[in-house]
């Protein structure tokens, strides 16, 4: 028997009704994530990326089609995959320790044990010396890395970062791609990834899912056949180029695609 | 400026054409700018400011008394500050200057801390239904808009005489305001915020207890020290429709009987009290400020 995929949309769509009629945020789309993988998704804005994860983070109930953990539906049901949204929405009256611990907190765990368990963590992955300051006063990445510790310690097997290197400077986000490619490595946990930078998403990713806008849906699947440990040079490697040139192909032809529409 | 005189008065003695013609331009598209300094202020001492202060408030209280005493005003209307010190010693000494005071204080914060209490309260759980919010919003707003001190010989007629009249108008005063700033808090809190919480599955208790409150809390603080005023306020007023005892009667009563110079005494003695009120709240601001951090 082939194994069930860890995380699986089902022909999942979405439509919203506006004053000006009903507008198709996202056509059926089918995805199909293998437990361990690291997946990104890419395209322009208002694809649905978000739409999506909204709909496998039980957020937002599609308009037709399932979502499936591990084999069993979970269309509509919260808490049972870590998202990290655009923003690290840190709050700003709990210190960084405190902050990470809120998942385990919300799913009942005892404060104390749930510290025990995050600090550790939190001195391995760069951020000692930060546990018991504020949010405020930490720099942008290192706000995003307590952000992703907190996604990461709410234990669930599956993980959905929607673009969470998206407002740092370009050598800040290069070592949190190591950061995260650490971790990921150490955790075994299920990615799927949101990005703008088509090159980021290649040189994290197992497999980048391209999309296209109006409506929202995925136009091709790609993998990525470099082994790993990536080294940052592999972006220079001939295949690297010719994914990278496929993708902005893609994107590009879609661009066109809609400007026709609008024509 | 002199560059134009001398060219304006050179031109006809120089006798060469071309020269006054090329300086033309130039002399009128740019008159001499004047050399400005940017102003600065320097500041005074702190012992400067307060002496000057200090000086102030002295000569008025002297040419008060001056002018008292030789009739530049009426010394009956206005008194004098000797005739208020005197009567205030004799206020403290023989009246009952605690009574009024402690009465007017009680009344003050059971309804400072009933109305911020209650109000905020409400103002947090319209938080739980849009619905239950809409409904109700048209509602506090005319109650806002409603001049509720109108309504005070109503409270006296239901509440009676005693305390209870002036605590329910000073909660009145203040209920509102709490009310309405702190469901302003609760309409800034970020959705993505919530959508966080939901998507660690939370429990809406647990969004409630654990997001909206303490996001809520600076809004809550930040009109803790605009109720004291009115629940002092309102407490006054309350004694001054029918009360037996309160600082507010004792104005009142002194006005009546003439006796202007316990008015003054009266006012001087609530003055210090809302003095106090307000800074033990201001302390009281600082310190939840910096239990959370905001």
């Amino acid at each position: 028997m082939a194994p069930v995929a860890k995380l699986r949309l089902d022909q999942v769509s979405m439509t919203f009704k506006t004053p000006a009629g009903t507008f198709r945020a996202l056509a059926p789309v089918t995805l199909s994530i293998t437990q361990g993988r690291f997946v990104s998704l890419i395209g322009p804005s208002g694809c649905g990326k978000s739409t999506i994860f909204n709909i496998a983070a039980g957020l937002l109930q599609p308009s037709g089609g399932r979502v499936f953990i591990d084999g069993a539906e979970a269309t509509g049901t919260i808490g049972r995959v870590g998202y990290m949204l655009q923003k690290d929405l840190l709050l700003p009256w709990r210190k960084v320790l405190d902050n990470v611990v809120l998942g385990m907190e919300i799913q009942g765990l005892p404060l104390r044990r749930a510290r025990e368990r995050a600090l550790p963590l939190l001195r391995r992955y760069g951020l000692a010396g930060f546990e018991y300051l504020y949010p405020n006063a930490l720099s942008g990445g290192m706000r995003q890395r307590a952000a992703l510790l907190r996604t990461l310690l709410f234990d669930t097997d599956v993980i959905l970062l929607d673009e969470p290197f998206g407002a740092l400077d370009a050598q800040t986000k290069l070592q949190m791609q190591e950061w995260l490619l650490a971790l990921w490595a150490d955790f075994n946990k299920t990615v799927v990834f949101v990005t703008h930078d088509v090159e980021e998403a290649i040189y994290l990713s197992d497999e980048v899912h391209v999309m296209a806008s109006r409506p929202g849906r995925v136009i091709e699947t790609i993998a990525v056949p470099i082994p790993r440990p990536r080294q940052r040079h592999v972006t220079l490697l001939p295949e690297f180029i010719t994914i990278k040139e496929r993708c902005l192909e893609l994107l590009a032809l879609d661009h066109n695609a809609a400007a026709d529409e609008a024509a | 400026m002199t560059m134009q005189e001398t060219s304006g008065i050179g031109a006809p003695l120089d006798l060469a054409p071309a020269q006054p013609a090329a300086a033309q331009p130039t002399a009128t598209a740019l008159p001499a700018k004047p050399a400005r300094r940017l102003p600065v202020q320097k500041d005074w001492p702190l012992w400067v400011i307060v002496t000057v202060q200090i000086a102030i408030l002295v000569s008025f209280i002297a040419l008060w008394q001056v002018a008292a005493d030789y009739g530049w005003i009426d010394g009956f209307f206005w008194s004098k500050p000797s005739a208020i010190y005197a009567t205030l010693i004799k206020f403290f000494t023989e009246g009952d200057a605690w009574v009024d005071i402690g009465f007017t204080f009680r009344s003050t914060i059971s309804g400072f801390l009933l109305g911020t209490t209650i109000g905020s309260l409400l103002g947090l759980s319209f938080w739980w239904s849009r619905n239950y919010a809409a409904i109700v919003q048209p509602y506090l707003i005319c109650f806002e808009s409603l001049p509720k001190l109108a309504l005070a010989p109503l409270v006296i007629l239901v509440f009676g005489m005693g305390l209870a009249s002036k605590v329910a108008i000073a909660t009145a005063l203040t209920l509102v305001v709490s009310t309405l700033t702190t469901y302003a808090g609760v309409k800034a809190l970020d959705p993505d915020g919530e959508k966080l919480f939901y998507s660690l599955g939370a429990s809406r208790w647990q969004v409630f207890r654990k997001l909206v409150v303490p996001f809520c809390l600076p809004w809550v603080i930040s009109v803790l020290r605009v109720n004291i005023g009115l629940a002092l306020t309102g407490a006054i007023v309350g004694e001054f429709i029918a009360s037996q005892h309160g600082l507010g009667r004792a104005i009142l009563y002194a006005g009546e009987t003439y006796d202007i110079a316990l008015v003054w005494v009266a006012v001087l003695v609530l003055s210090t009290l809302a003095i106090v009120m307000y800074g033990a709240v201001s302390w009281l601001e600082r310190i939840l400020r910096k239990g959370i951090r905001q």
